[in-house]
């Protein structure tokens, strides 16, 4: 039931004190978590850093607005509706098709227009932003995801989180939503977290709810022979995001697009550390190699010493 | 980046509150446990003469705090009378004043000594010694034989003070003294030889406590002095010592009570002894409040009940910061539980709880039928606290005609707050499931407990009133905890599956 904190020390798991006052609160400069808190913010800025995000629809800004996103909605067959300051992805609406006056979420839920537009005006009043306070809607265009990952996933796209500390990639996993999990991909509702090597793009390791897996849930596919493709270049844009934001302790949150490849859906100035549970491994020995490497290196040769540095071999592998 | 200054602030904090409550202690006697009985003596002084029909004017030592006793508060009732407090050749005194009194007049003081065993007498100067004293014959020759005869008996000035007063006691008295004490009074005649003899001392009057004891007078004893040190006698029997009961009522060596414009003046002292609390005994301190002794007791009752609430606060936010950062236990609002800890302060621990769970629960099927209609956010929490308000008034109501008085505490809930959480509880239920609701909702029910535990334990309050100083501990203390970097207790659970391999 219970470990000791010498174990986990061994192991060089973080808690969550030590993320906070070591990494956050040291190379988490205040002023810049707006960039990252407000995701109409950061698309913007990705746009002018070349880094892609999915193709923005539209947004609402008023209430009197929300009457008029029928008209925005002309020719898109499916859309997501985002809260500009939502967090832990709360009040994220994905609608995979829509089907004469129905919109179709990707678990068959059917709703009207007046449920999207209670839901765009919710966000509107700030009930799913930090602090309560009033927040714009972002309407972007579905995500055509990789059919490769079809099976790895139910439902929801699965996401690539990769934690860049110091504009390093240094620990990546893939959250694989699941029955359980209700087509979300938080690891504590229940999805699949899969431990991404660094090096290749491929998986190490399988959990779900703390249990190792070595196969998705409600699919049975084994996780094996998950790979990444693009890997170096979703890397590149994850390590990127550190010369865009300023900030030192970044989550970044990737998905892949059957066309237009890596891209970033959103960033994390607080990314939570269930990402070591996917591992199998703590952060603290790679963020302490990382710590003292010098300051101005380039995002590409980043990129190639976190590959070299991180490289692990599957553990899906050997007991497969 | 240096932590040096942080650990500096630290300390300075810690030092400067524990050297604050050492010094409430130790100066004012505030104990450190609130269930300590200390003893008041509570005395009234009598002051009674027969005016003679012009101005009058009444003046009377009082006691000042010393040895053994510490002075609570003074109270004087004397219609028609102006009254001043005097501080005069090292003495406090009373004045009473009036144009006119005619007839028998009663004046009175009472006063609160608390028994205070580790209560200093303050310094005092000896008085100076009076070279001019003459007698007259005989008495010349019976003082220096008198003198001659202690001071070859003795080797210092108290057994030298002790030789003489016993050479006057009944069964030792010999010609000289008998001589003497047929033109003396004895304290002053005593008084007068140990001056001649180069000793400094006076005389000074007591009241010795006796617990119900009406119209005692003050008795008379000899205060001699050694360089800067002094020792009491009784001159009734050359005993060195202060008795414990004995309260010394005037020191300076002045007259207890004069009186002009009057005659047939006397004072009588009638006095009763009560055990109580201690924190009501620091409480009746004399308002002497200066910077370093700043203290709430200076405020007025009201703004007094009004900060022991508010000095609770730190205690509860504490228990917070200790279980979300050493523990990791969820809470729905993060000061949240600490205000339903405060309710449950005025509403006992159960029925807190009860109305709390009705509170939030009804509060929830409502809000769930409200998210059917709509709404705009502020206006949907809006009417959750009016939901909110309407439950307790009917909870209040119900409970009152079912002959439950203590359902009508439930009005002490912040209803703002209880709004909140039900709002904050229903997104959550709706976004994470019912379990997360249990999780977030037990956390901060926990939490509340825990808070209220700590706020409404005896001990703490007596000490969070009595000792500004712990404040700053408790400062200190949570600064230590904001800079906690190891794990959290839940944390050696969540992770635990990663040492496994």
């Amino acid at each position: 039931m219970w470990t000791t904190p010498a174990r986990l020390h061994a192991k060089g798991i973080i808690g969550m004190n030590r993320r906070n006052i070591r990494y956050i609160g040291r190379y988490n400069n205040r002023r810049l978590y707006p960039l990252v808190d407000d995701k109409l913010k950061t698309k913007l800025l990705a746009q002018e850093y070349g880094i892609t995000t999915p193709a923005l629809i539209g947004t609402v800004t008023t209430q009197f607005g929300v009457k008029h996103i029928l008209a925005m909605l002309v020719g898109h067959q499916g859309f997501v509706i985002k809260p500009a300051k939502g967090s832990g992805g709360k009040g994220i609406l994905v609608i995979e098709r829509i089907d004469g006056d129905r919109y179709v979420k990707p678990s068959g839920a059917q709703l009207t227009l007046g449920d999207v537009e209670r839901h765009v005006s919710n966000i509107l009043s700030g009930l799913y932003s930090l602090g309560g306070s009033p927040d714009v809607a972002l309407i972007e265009a579905l995500i055509n995801f990789d059919e490769s990952f079809s099976e790895y996933t139910y439902e929801g796209v699965p996401d690539i989180r990769v934690i860049v500390f110091k504009g390093y990639p240094v620990m990546a996993m893939m959250r694989l939503s699941t029955a359980a999990s209700d087509g979300k991909a938080n690891l504590h509702q229940g999805a699949v977290g899969v431990g991404i090597d660094i090096a290749s793009g491929t998986a190490i390791r399988g959990v779900q709810f703390d249990r190792r897996r070595h196969d998705h849930p409600d699919t049975g596919h084994e996780l094996a022979s998950l790979r990444i493709s693009d890997w170096a270049t979703l890397l590149r844009l994850a390590a990127g995001c550190f010369e865009m934001t300023g900030l030192g302790y970044l989550g970044t949150d990737m998905v892949l697009d059957r066309d237009h490849g890596p891209m970033l859906l959103e960033l994390n100035a607080r990314p939570g550390l269930a990402i070591q549970m996917a591992n199998g491994e703590g952060l603290r020995s790679r963020l302490d190699l990382i710590e003292r490497q010098p300051e101005g290196v380039a995002p590409e040769e980043r990129v190639v010493f976190s590959q070299h540095h991180f490289a692990r071999s599957s553990e899906l592998l050997e007991t497969a | 980046m240096s932590r040096l200054p942080f650990y500096l602030i630290v300390a300075f904090l810690l030092v400067a509150g524990v050297a604050l409550s050492i010094h409430r202690h130790v100066q004012f006697e505030v104990p450190w446990t609130p269930g300590e009985q200390r003893q008041v003596w509570e005395i009234e002084a009598q002051v009674n003469f027969t005016a003679d029909g012009g101005s009058a004017k009444v003046n009377m030592a009082l006691p000042s705090s010393q040895q053994g006793y510490r002075i609570l508060t003074e109270h004087t009732a004397s219609p028609g009378y102006g009254l001043a407090f005097l501080e005069e050749n090292g003495g406090r005194r009373a004045e009473w004043s009036t144009r006119e009194a005619t007839g028998d007049q009663q004046l009175y003081y009472s006063v609160q000594a608390l028994v205070a065993p580790e209560s200093k007498s303050p310094e005092i100067e000896p008085p100076p010694l009076r070279r001019d004293i003459v007698w007259e014959t005989p008495y010349d020759t019976a003082a220096s034989q008198v003198i001659e005869r202690a001071w070859s008996r003795s080797s210092d000035p108290y057994t030298f003070a002790r030789e003489l007063i016993t050479d006057f006691t009944e069964e030792r008295q010999g010609e000289n003294a008998r001589l003497l004490l047929t033109q003396f009074d004895r304290t002053p005649l005593l008084v007068r030889l140990l001056n001649q003899a180069g000793v400094p001392a006076r005389e000074v009057s007591g009241l010795l406590l006796d617990h119900g004891r009406r119209r005692q007078s003050l008795t008379p004893w000899i205060q001699v002095f050694d360089e800067q040190e002094w020792a009491l006698f009784d001159p009734r029997t050359g005993t060195r010592g202060r008795p414990d009961n004995l309260l010394l009522w005037e020191s300076a060596g002045q007259a207890v009570l004069e009186v002009q414009g009057g005659s047939d003046s006397r004072v009588g002292f009638s006095m009763l002894s009560r055990n109580q609390p201690a924190a009501a005994a620091v409480r009746s301190q004399l308002a002497d409040d200066t910077l370093l002794n700043f203290s709430i007791h200076s405020l007025p009752l009201e703004d007094q009940a009004l900060f022991q609430t508010i000095l609770l606060i730190p205690i509860g936010a504490l228990m917070v910061v200790i279980l979300r950062v050493l523990v990791g236990i969820k809470t729905s609002g993060t000061f949240m539980p600490v205000l339903i800890a405060l309710a449950f302060i005025q509403t006992t621990l159960v029925t807190g709880l009860v109305g709390f769970l009705l509170v939030v629960a009804v509060g929830l099927v409502i809000r769930n039928y409200l998210s059917y209609l709509n709404l705009l956010l502020v206006a949907r929490v809006t009417a959750v606290i009016i939901t909110v308000i309407a439950i307790i008034s009917v909870f209040s109501v119900l409970s009152y005609r079912f002959g439950l008085n203590a359902g009508l505490t439930i009005t002490f809930f912040p209803m703002i707050i209880l709004s909140w959480t039900i709002e904050r509880m229903s997104i959550l239920w709706e976004e994470e499931g019912p379990k997360q609701v249990l999780i977030q909702g037990g956390g901060s029910l926990i939490t509340a407990v825990l808070a209220y535990l700590a706020m409404n334990n005896p001990w703490v309050r007596h000490i969070t009133f009595n000792f500004l100083g712990v404040q700053l501990i408790l400062m200190a203390l949570i600064l230590l905890l904001g800079n906690y970097t190891g794990y959290r207790l839940l944390e050696l659970r969540r992770f635990k599956p990663v040492t496994e391999d």
